[in-house]
């Protein structure tokens, strides 16, 4: 898959030497972007507030959540998840057990879930990490549908009926349980995460997974434990498809092994691969056509299906990179910055003989 | 004081092919060792062993008096080791500037709290990181575009990223696998300025070349491989005349002279 994307690169590379960003890729790089998004996801509600509508909203910004969440693993550290949904059905199952165990308010089952998904994320990479990436995609196949016909013979877990009558959200004695205020509630706590996604990405630990997904050697041998990044990079996606498991179980109030098969994570995996590996807003909008996209050829009946899939193939054919692909591009120094450049390097290795880690 | 590397009777195969078979040789801070061999000869073999890519059968390699021999590599490289690869490992679809910015992983000053909540720390450092990668692109000389894909470069400015990025590392010890292999004459005598800038930063290098005279003109010492082990290691002149290293090289007839190797260097010299 990234192979191909590259070739993809390599037939374009000529043109891009050198080029300055256009007006209208600056428009796509711009921050102000990002609000404009929040700002219809804000405003949906005005145009439409029947149920319907709310609960398809709500599903659809809980569906975002879950893609950035992937975007960390597949589309940062390029490491292929098959079996993504499991996190969810770890976070969905966690919340609901123990809220209506103890009768608390769901959001205080939240360190219980992130526990749960840091040590999922430990037991399912610990092993699968050291291997090379297409074991790790059969093995997390696996991983999820062991977690769901686990949660299908589990009596805690309700076995194939599930679990019943999970709270809504309320904060602060206030009931956000109600379809308009929680679609409200998902919108803030998914615009957190994904802008938290988006920063790790552009951090010292996103650029290593950037880094792990290049060229893995080349990244050992700058000192980049590669094996631990990987790590890291798996129990982010599982924080996050944890968080988007409590905000659907909350949102359903009623969970089942049938919500977790393997077709979710699959869907998952295109919003991730449609929108733009490893480019958030990319991913953002992948997800929303996912997700949204059934619903708009509703009037269809099961033809949408078809047409659903069919565009699914000529995005893939037409366009391999996604709609919206990660653009390395970045501004050149201001020449402030260049002039002390003289004595730079050598103060760096006199540290390094001191011992530099 | 024992030197900065000391590799001795190291032993690495491949099936039947003993690649490295009981090499030793040793490299001081402040000095430029080249290793120079046939195709095949186990040089870049050998230097997979010492950055850890391989786990040599038997030998040590010891750092500072420290044994790293066997150890991954990304430990090793903390020790501080830095290479460049045989054939160009860049981060291809990384910018410029991220590329070299993969030098200095190991610099912190940033965790992923940092990074979520954008604190004063995470800027600072991202500013730092920034800085010290436009300064490494100055000290390889470094003249393209910093904010594009390294893919779109010509071949010779990619060679300049590698380079940056691993002196990025500001590592003690610097491996150099045929940095000069695809250059053309202009850009390999920047190369031999520049090995040596690095090595009066201190810093210890070894270098895979196959260009005579760039090894005679540049190196303190010389080590001749062949077969997977050390078959001369002295200064550039007593190697040239070392019967060994004629032998290996010319087939007994004469001295090999800084013009008669070309790029390339004698081919398959056991095959
Ligand atoms: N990963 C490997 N697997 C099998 N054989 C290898 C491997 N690496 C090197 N070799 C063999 O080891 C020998 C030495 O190769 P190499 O170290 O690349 O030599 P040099 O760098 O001196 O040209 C060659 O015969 C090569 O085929
Ligand atoms: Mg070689």
């Amino acid at each position: 898959m990234s192979e191909n994307s590259e070739n993809v690169d390599a037939s374009r590379a000529p043109r891009r030497i050198g080029k300055p960003a256009s007006r209208v890729s600056r428009l796509f790089e711009s921050r102000q972007l990002g609000w404009a998004a929040f700002a219809i996801a804000v405003l949906f509600p005005f145009v439409l507030a029947s149920n319907y509508a709310m609960s398809i909203g709500t599903t659809a910004v809980i569906f975002i959540l879950l893609a950035s969440g992937l975007n960390i693993v597949v589309g940062y550290c390029g490491l292929l998840d098959l079996g993504y949904i499991a996190f969810m059905a770890v976070g969905a199952y966690t919340s609901g057990i123990i809220s209506k165990a103890w009768e608390l308010p769901i959001l205080f089952t939240i360190p219980a879930v992130l526990l749960m998904c840091i040590l999922a994320g430990l037991v399912i990479g610990g092993p699968t990490l050291r291997l090379r990436s297409d074991y790790l995609a059969i093995v997390t196949l696996g991983f999820g549908e062991i977690i769901r016909l686990t949660a299908n013979n589990l009596a805690i877990t309700g076995g194939p009926s599930g679990i019943y009558g999970i709270p809504g959200v309320s904060l602060f004695g206030l009931d956000l349980s109600g379809p308009v205020p929680y679609y409200y509630f998902c919108v803030v706590v998914v615009a957190l995460m994904v802008l938290g996604s988006a920063r790790l990405g552009k951090s010292r630990l996103g650029r290593a997974w950037r880094f792990v997904r290049e060229d893995e050697d080349a990244a050992e041998a700058m000192g980049i434990h590669t094996y631990k990044v990987k790590l890291a990079a798996y129990i982010f996606g599982a924080i996050w498809g944890g968080i988007g498991g409590v905000l659907f179980a909350s949102h359903l109030s009623a969970i089942s092994p049938q919500s977790f098969v393997f077709l979710q994570s699959a869907l998952v995996l295109m919003a991730v691969v449609l929108g733009g590996m490893g480019n958030t807003r990319g991913v953002v909008v992948g997800a929303v056509v996912i997700s949204l996209l059934p619903e708009f050829l509703r009037d269809m009946g099961n033809l949408r299906y078809v047409i659903f899939g069919v565009v699914l193939v000529a995005v893939m054919v037409l366009r391999p990179q996604g709609f919206w692909p990660s653009r390395a591009y970045e501004p050149d120094l201001p020449p402030a910055v260049k002039d002390d450049a003289g004595g730079g390097p050598d103060a760096p290795v006199t540290t390094a003989k001191g011992g530099t880690p | 004081m024992s030197p900065l590397l000391e590799v001795n009777e190291l032993q690495i195969a491949f099936g039947g092919v003993k690649a490295v078979n009981g090499l030793s040789f040793s490299a001081d801070a402040g000095e430029i060792v080249s290793v120079i061999g046939p195709n095949g000869a186990g040089k870049t073999s050998a230097f997979n062993c010492i950055t850890g890519f391989y786990k040599p059968v038997s030998g040590t390699v010891t750092l500072d008096g420290a044994d790293i021999t066997g150890k991954r590599p990304a430990v090793i490289a903390a020790t501080g080791v830095t290479r460049t690869f045989q054939n160009l490992r860049l981060f291809p679809d990384l910018t410029v500037l991220d590329n070299v910015r993969g030098g200095m992983h190991l610099y912190g000053g940033q965790n992923f709290v940092d990074a979520l909540f954008h604190t004063p720390r995470y800027r600072r450092s991202e500013r730092a990181y920034t800085d010290e990668a436009h300064r490494w692109l100055d000290f390889v000389g470094y003249k393209g575009g910093r904010g594009i894909p390294v893919r779109n470069l010509a071949y010779g400015q990619q060679r300049q990223v590698e380079m940056a990025r691993a002196m990025a590392r500001k590592a003690k010890l610097v491996l150099l696998d045929e940095p000069g292999a695809g250059l053309n004459h202009s850009e390999k005598r920047d190369l031999l300025e520049l090995c040596r800038k690095i090595r009066d930063l201190g810093a210890a290098v070894v270098l895979i070349e196959h260009d005579m005279g760039v090894v005679m003109e540049v190196s303190e010492r010389v080590v001749v491989m062949n077969f997977g082990r050390e078959i001369a290691d002295g200064t550039p002149d007593e190697v040239k005349r070392n019967p060994a290293v004629i032998e290996a090289y010319l087939g007994k007839e004469d001295e090999p002279g800084p013009d008669e190797a070309g790029p390339g260097g004698p081919e398959r010299g056991e095959s």
